[in-house]
């Protein structure tokens, strides 16, 4: 199972890389989602994946019998899910935006902000 | 005692947080929102000098959060360079807020820019203080987002564009922090940074993992500091939104950033002849000539002043990968008056474009004659920023200086120096395009022109009373970052702090 987890987290960012690298404003939103949530899968599987158990202490014990699921890393992800969702429904908002004002969907267009300044006038 | 612990630690993160709460019941009312806006900085102001006071008697102060033991809590510490950066800035935070008072248009306050700007404040807070590695993630997403918000905040074409690569390139760099983080917790299976300084040192097996994670580390965090070849989304977008957002975000943003790399490079992992030490020094020695020649290159007040937030951040990675007690007091000095060299640049940009309607050299001239207070405020901040004795940027490089050629580091060290030649010659750029050539006529602006409100040079005048004490009383300076210095040398203090607290 660790190596389907591996496989997936690899591909889940080649995925994502790709469609960043792409000159519409859609991909690039699907690629910023993509990434966060193959981070959060990296997260998830580094964290060393155990099945069945929950880390719940029985009621007539003291600690938790082991083999039993880490849970700290389930919570890191929980919290970067709703970290990430905040984020990039910013994102998806600013795109909307942006296309709206400059009216294009093409990144390529966008590089007014970077252009030199020339003194001539 | 325990109790005032536990107060100083949190005020500057409870004071903005609840500034900002007082705004957003206001909403509507522009006044209110300034007076709690300016009560809320000057009480932050206070929190952090409060807490430095405490820290310079009792060396480092942590409090566990919730009362659960660390490593297993969240841990608040407070050590010299958190106090430090927290004073410089609040400092800054301080005259941007009175800056707004009189350049800032209605439409972008009721936008809520004060409750932004305190949730920001809070953020990096947060991220000075607190112990835990994935609380610092969290702390350093909420200041993310609202920089997102105040660089986005009235949404012009260009702002949008700017903030466009500024979002893409930030959630990348919060990825791969995760990707750090998750790396780190896999490996010694803690986030408590004291926790975790331990395990790297007894577990000298996981010598090779830990040099892969920090190398998370220095892509994900280099990107926010905007270090070489990282830093590609500053000049496109800091310059877009009004001086009253720029200035804020370009004094403290990439400080923070850069002072997550100090902590976890002096707790953490330690830069030691190898690897990472490489990476280190060629990213420092290209970020300060790549910036510099950026900034020599432009023609644009702001966009100068944008690639010279690279350069600068060249010098405080070079005190990193020197690694001796100076030249970490050196980055600690240099961090400092940056914050507050750097907003109060981007305020005379922002009072010059009021008076003249653009930030374009073509469009600019004659300020000397017209304003000359102005005129000087840039010039004593530009000789501070350039590093011309006795002004502060001075000390901070002739430390840094010092320190690299002491322990060899020749080239890097005189890198340095040559940056600042190159730094001198976009400064005198300026100072011949916008205050000393003649005005010229018949232009077209895309800003409005009005009458410069002579208020709007207090927050400037404040500040640069800051720099001057800073450069000309530097002894006592130089001495207490000497001492954040050896505070973050000497890591058993940090790890004693937090775990023996008992």
């Amino acid at each position: 199972m660790d190596l389907i987890f591996t496989v997936a987290v690899g591909l889940l960012f080649a995925a994502s890389l790709y469609l960043i690298l792409h000159r519409h404003l859609f991909k690039l939103i699907v690629g910023l989602m993509i990434f966060g949530l193959a981070s959060n899968l990296y997260v998830f599987a580094i964290g060393r994946l155990t099945r069945e158990k929950s880390a719940i202490i029985p009621s007539d014990a003291e600690i938790a019998l082991e083999p039993f699921a880490d849970p700290v890393p389930q919570a890191l992800i929980l919290t970067a899910i709703v970290i990430g969702f905040g984020l990039q429904a910013f994102a998806i908002v600013l795109v909307k935006r942006l296309y709206q004002v400059a009216g294009t969907d093409d990144i390529d267009e966008l590089n007014n902000t970077d252009k030199i300044d020339s003194t001539e006038k | 005692m325990q109790l005032e612990d536990h107060l100083l630690l949190l005020l500057p993160i409870l004071v903005p947080f609840i500034g900002a709460i007082l705004c957003i019941f206001c909403w509507r009312k522009v006044t209110a929102q300034k007076i709690i806006a300016l009560l809320t900085q000057l009480g932050l102001l206070a929190s952090a000098f409060m807490l430095y006071r405490h820290v310079a008697l009792h060396e480092i102060v942590n409090i566990q959060m919730g009362g659960w033991p660390a490593p297993y809590g969240i841990t608040l510490v407070a050590d010299m360079l958190s106090c430090l950066l927290l004073v410089a800035g609040s400092l800054a935070g301080l005259a941007v807020i009175i800056y707004s008072f009189y350049d800032l248009d209605k439409p972008r306050i009721r936008y809520g820019y004060y409750p932004v700007v305190m949730v920001m404040q809070m953020g990096i807070g947060g991220t000075l203080l607190t112990g835990d590695l994935f609380n610092l993630y969290v702390w350093f997403e909420i200041l993310l987002i609202c920089a997102f918000v105040l660089i986005t905040i009235g949404g012009t074409k260009e702002q949008l564009e700017g903030a466009l690569k500024y979002v893409t390139i930030n959630l990348i760099a919060s990825g791969l922090l995760l990707v750090g983080i998750g790396t780190i917790y896999g490996m010694t299976g803690s986030l408590n940074l004291a926790q975790i300084a331990v395990q790297a040192q007894t577990m000298p097996q996981l010598q090779g993992l830990f040099v892969v994670a920090s190398m998370f580390f220095i892509v994900s965090v280099g990107i926010k500091a905007a270090a070489f070849p990282l830093f590609f989304w500053l000049p496109a977008s800091y310059h877009t939104p009004p001086i009253a957002v720029s200035a804020i975000i370009a004094g403290l943003l990439t400080k923070v950033g850069l002072y997550v790399l100090v902590r976890l490079f002096t707790l953490v992992f330690k830069v030691e002849p190898g690897f990472t030490m490489y990476v280190l020094l060629i990213m420092a020695g290209l970020t300060m000539v790549v910036g510099v020649l950026g900034a020599a290159t432009q023609n644009d007040y702001r966009k100068v002043l944008s690639f010279s937030i690279v350069s600068q951040i060249g010098y405080m990675l070079m005190g990193l990968v020197i690694f001796t007690p100076l030249a970490l007091a050196g980055t600690i000095y240099f961090i400092m008056h940056n914050m507050l060299v750097k907003t109060n640049l981007f305020m005379v940009g922002g009072a010059v474009a009021q008076a003249q309607g653009s930030f374009k050299f073509r469009h600019l001239g004659g300020v000397y004659k017209k304003h000359p207070l102005l005129a000087i405020i840039f010039f004593v901040s530009a000789l501070s920023l350039a590093g011309i004795p006795p002004f502060s940027g001075f000390w901070g490089k002739f430390m840094l200086a010092k320190a690299g050629f002491e322990s060899g580091f020749y080239t890097l060290a005189g890198v340095s120096l040559a940056a600042g030649v190159v730094t001198i010659i976009y400064l005198t750029k300026i100072w011949n395009q916008v205050f000393l050539k003649e005005r010229p006529e018949n232009i077209q602006t895309l800003l409005p022109v009005q009458p410069l409100k002579n208020m709007l040079q207090l927050p400037m005048l404040m500040l640069l009373a800051c720099i001057v004490a800073l450069g000309i009383y530097a002894e006592p300076f130089i001495d207490i970052t000497m001492r954040a210095a050896e505070q973050l040398l000497n890591s058993e203090m940090y790890i004693n702090a937090v775990l023996n607290n008992n």
